[in-house]
């Protein structure tokens, strides 16, 4: 039997102004269990507070009601304050007389009758109640980084700066990401090389950071605090403890005919290849589909070159397993495929370049060396035609309905630095809206118009018909309100950008959740904007959507913090209101964790002693306590009532609605 | 189906495109192949059926001017299909057509008795549908 | 005036996340709703057993009504699809046994919408005492 006291507030005038708590404390005092009650003006108040305290230990109390205001206020005030006293804070439960009681009724019958009966129910539930306890989980003190573009580089910094132990996994041979090939950035025109790759270098050289180039995640098991990870380090053939990098071998493959992603395929490398100068780590990879060795057995020159003797043809995938208390995705995003749109010509004509190719072309380490000439003859072409939102804002299937935010700024940049470098060259850029929200990013657009003369023209593209050597342009002019036909040398179109590939597979693994453009969603979008709502996982940059490098950055460096935040702590808190299996009623049945949206729910094989002093082995549910969020979705869906919730279990809900039904 | 007094409702309605999806970007004047030849193009098509200024349209002579080709329609990111517009102010401006015919008893007050019986008949044939 | 103006007994469950914080700004901007109502917390609008509801009716509530958070915008992700078909089912099988469509309801109100919450608070007692009593699933020896 349960000893329970019952404190009411007065909350100024705000409760007792329409409910009369001195007769609700009488009447509760009738209540079954109820051994103590009183009111008080201010129950959160420190004499409020003691008085709840005094009354714990003077009359013995189990549990306790306080009617006050919402549980979401002060809940955890009172809980506290009984756990000062050696109460289990679960024993306390609030009636919430104020906002669901005082405050919308304006008669004071009608609100003392509400608020007894609202007590009455505290009281039922509080019978039911048992002290809970939340357990501890303890915290592997390393973190996962997926993707080592700059966000994943600035939070493997951060969080390395801080003492922990980071793991950046990175899928192509480099970090570096997208940063590493663009050209400048904007608004100030800094080179992204400049103020990146030191930032890999420092990655490389911090010791408590580890890259693993050429790898995937390809498992993840756990859960906050104790992930466990499996980590796919795809084979380069080439050892990576001896390689040093010298570049001899790339100089010497005889197969010289591969497209070089790095350049976007604009210009080939070897079959044997460093993606760029300052890749890191700076090791050479063997491309397995193009290098002769591989596919004939023929050739072996890189090896025959190799002084330091790295080159190992016979190296296969390797799969490592790592443990992580927390893990960042960063995957990053990619320009869209522009097949789709025959419009622009994007296939047919070597001229008409994305925006990504234009940042190769103008770049120093590019395959034009920097010299700004089109790719089919190599002339240098004095009209560019920049086009914007190719596939963003745009509902069909092969666009993106939402805008891509970057592109608006990149074409700006682009356009200045063409008119800077080549004051001969005419430069077009066809918009639906100019949108530069951001510190001095409308300045900068309106630099490129006013100081550096590019032709800004409201209206569309419509069609990119290629004549000769000469790119005709058709496309409106709304604000004049005519067609335009502009013959121009090269046309650049700013595609739409979107989540990586890769991001999709790894939210199955991680159970994040995803949006249907495969952008991971956040926990609260405006609160909690870099936390995944999975426990544990939280997102970095433009896997979140679209973002330029100042907000991939910021977004990095909280995540970082977030991730710090969780390291820290050496055991971690569960939520105590878990689900909870009674393995005698259990059958098994596995319906439990298929409505579990965090997977906390698996299967355990346990030996049972029967009545005939036999024993059974029987498949049971356990749930782990520090994966479970306590929403309850499996205690109704288990069909033989085994599954409950501590803290609002079946029982202490019945006696609820019993004692408001009463 | 019943048609209300109101044109730009009747117009949309044959269209049976939504004119408030149109972000304005210009891409079908851009893509049309007659858009010069067109005193309102494209995209006013649809700005000004949203506006309800549907009489200057029926007015021009632009929408005999679009050749259906429906580039437009192909092109357009938001689905707006500008096409679909002219043809419903193409169609409204037919319906309008026989407006100003002869109603039957409009007649007798025009009649003359000097009026040979051929040519009643023949203006019968002319103004009446 | 009249003497034994009937007041119907309704059962709300309101998930903590969502509809429970809605509840509590209806208060805040004090927005009256009849103190027939009584609100049980509960995690998530999944939590809600279709047994809960049978009980409240067999205890005597004249109305049952589940809020929880918009569908996509569940604390829990996915929690408040389930509540929407298990209940679903629950009100057609209550329909057949004789507990009219309009007694039970489920209500999607977010945390902002305190507005909505006592509007539909208002909407549904109005529509439960047109109905009158439920003795339908009462159960006689409950009563003392």
């Amino acid at each position: 039997m349960q000893r329970i006291g019952v404190f009411v507030c007065h909350c100024g005038t705000n409760i007792a102004g329409t409910v009369d708590v001195k007769a609700v404390a009488e009447a509760m005092k009738y209540e079954n269990g109820v051994v103590f009650s009183t009111d008080y003006q201010y129950m959160c108040s420190e004499a409020g507070q003691n008085i709840i305290k005094d009354a714990i230990k003077e009359h013995k109390l189990t549990g306790i009601v306080v009617c006050s205001c919402s549980p979401r206020m002060h809940e955890a005030t009172f809980r506290k304050a009984a756990q000062s006293v050696g109460l289990n804070p679960y024993m306390v439960e609030i009636a919430n007389i104020r906002e669901q009681c005082s405050w919308i009724h304006k008669d004071m019958a009608t609100g003392t009758e509400k608020a007894i009966i609202l007590a009455r129910t505290a009281v039922a539930k509080v019978h039911l109640n048992a002290p809970l306890t939340s357990g501890e989980t303890p915290v592997v003190k390393r973190a996962l980084v997926i993707g080592g573009g700059i966000a994943g580089i600035q939070t493997a910094l951060d969080i390395a700066d801080a003492g922990f132990p980071v793991d950046i996994v990175e899928k192509l041979p480099t970090i570096g990401g997208k940063m590493s090939q663009i050209d400048k950035t904007f608004p100030t025109l800094d080179c992204a090389a400049c103020i990146l790759t030191p930032k890999m270098v420092d990655a490389a050289q911090n010791e408590n950071i580890k890259i693993y180039s050429y790898s995937e995640v390809s498992g993840v098991k756990g859960f906050v605090g104790n992930f466990e990870v499996t980590i796919k380090r795809k084979a380069r053939f080439v050892d990576e403890t001896k390689c040093t990098g010298c570049g001899l071998c790339t100089e010497k493959c005889p197969q010289k005919r591969v497209p070089n992603e790095f350049n976007l395929g604009m210009d080939q490398r070897r079959a044997i290849y460093i993606p760029f100068a300052q890749a890191v780590p700076k090791i050479a990879t063997i491309d397995a589909d193009y290098c002769t060795m591989l596919k004939t057995g023929k050739c072996g020159v890189c090896s025959k070159v190799c002084t330091a003797g790295a080159i190992d043809y016979t190296q296969k995938d390797e799969f490592i397993t790592e443990k992580y208390g927390a893990i960042v995705v960063a995957t990053g995003f990619n320009p869209i495929k522009l097949d789709k749109y025959d419009e622009y010509a994007y296939s047919q004509s070597k001229d008409v370049i994305t925006s990504l190719e234009f940042e190769r072309l103008t770049n120093a380490a590019g395959p034009t060396a920097g010299k700004l000439l089109r790719p089919s003859d190599g002339k240098h072409p004095h009209k560019i035609v920049f086009v914007q939102c190719v596939g963003s804002r745009d509902t069909r299937e092969c666009g993106k309905s939402y805008c891509s935010k970057i592109c608006c700024m990149y074409t700006a940049k682009h356009a200045m630095l063409t008119r800077e470098k080549y004051p001969d060259t005419e430069v077009y850029v066809f918009y639906i809206d100019v949108r530069t929200p951001g510190k001095n990013f409308d300045e900068f657009y309106r630099r490129a118009v006013e100081e550096y003369g590019v032709h800004y023209i409201k209206g569309m593209v419509g069609k990119v018909i290629p004549e000769g050597d000469k790119l005709i342009v058709r496309a409106s002019d709304l604000i004049s309100n005519e067609q335009l036909t502009i013959d121009a040398d090269l046309v650049v179109l700013a595609a739409a950008i979107e989540p990586d590939k890769t991001a999709r597979p790894l939210a199955t693994m991680l159970t994040a959740s995803m949006d249907t453009n495969d952008f991971f969603t956040e926990a609260h979008p405006k609160l909690r904007p870099v936390e995944s709502p999975t426990a544990g996982i939280f997102l970095s940059g433009a896997c979140q959507g679209p973002k330029d490098i100042p907000e991939t950055v910021a977004q990095a460096s909280a995540a970082a913090a977030k991730v710090i935040g969780l390291l820290v702590k050496d055991k971690m808190k569960n939520n105590a209101c878990v689900a909870h299996s009674d393995e005698n009623m259990c059958n098994g049945c596995s319906n439990c964790a298929k409505v579990c949206a965090y997977n906390a729910i698996s299967y355990v094989d346990k030996e049972f002693r029967m009545p005939d002093r036999t024993t059974r082995v029987r498949r049971v549910a356990v749930v782990n306590d520090a994966v479970c969020q306590g929403c309850g979705a499996c205690t109704v869906t288990c069909p033989s009532g085994a599954m409950d919730l501590k803290g609002f279990s079946n029982k202490q809900i019945m006696a609820e609605v019993d004692a408001i039904c009463k | 189906m019943s048609f209300s007094n109101n044109l730009k409702e009747n117009v949309i309605r044959s269209a049976g495109v939504d004119p408030k999806k149109c972000m304005k970007c210009g891409k079908c004047t851009a893509t049309c192949p007659n858009g010069n030849e067109m005193e309102y193009k494209p995209h006013q098509f649809v700005y000004m059926v949203e506006k309800g200024d549907i009489e200057p349209l029926m007015n021009t002579d632009s929408i005999y001017k679009c050749l259906s080709c429906f580039a437009c329609v192909e092109r357009c990111p938001r689905g707006v299909e500008p096409a679909k517009f002219i043809e419903a102010v193409r169609v409204a401006k037919i319906r309008k057509q026989g407006e100003n015919h002869l109603k039957a008893d409009m007649i007798p007050d025009l009649l003359d008795e000097d009026l040979p019986q051929q040519a009643i008949v023949t203006a019968f044939r002319k103004y009446s549908k | 005036m009249q003497v034994n103006e009937f007041k119907p007994k309704i059962v709300a469950f309101c998930c903590n996340w969502c509809s429970y914080a809605g509840a509590d700004l209806a208060g805040t901007n004090r927005l009256n709703y009849p103190a027939d109502v009584k609100i049980i917390r509960v995690p998530c609008s999944c939590r809600v057993n279709p047994l809960f509801v049978l009980r409240a009716f067999q205890r005597g509530a004249d109305g049952v009504i589940i809020c929880g958070c918009h569908p996509g915008d569940c604390h829990y992700t996915t929690g408040n699809y389930y509540a929407r078909r298990r209940m679903t089912l629950l009100f057609s099988m209550l329909d057949y046994l004789g507990i009219e469509k309009e007694r039970t309801r489920v209500e999607w109100v977010s945390a902002a919408e305190g507005a909505k919450f006592a509007a539909t608070m208002n909407d549904f007692v109005a529509t439960v005492t047109k109905l009158g009593e439920n003795k339908r699933l009462e159960d006689l020896r409950c009563k003392k």
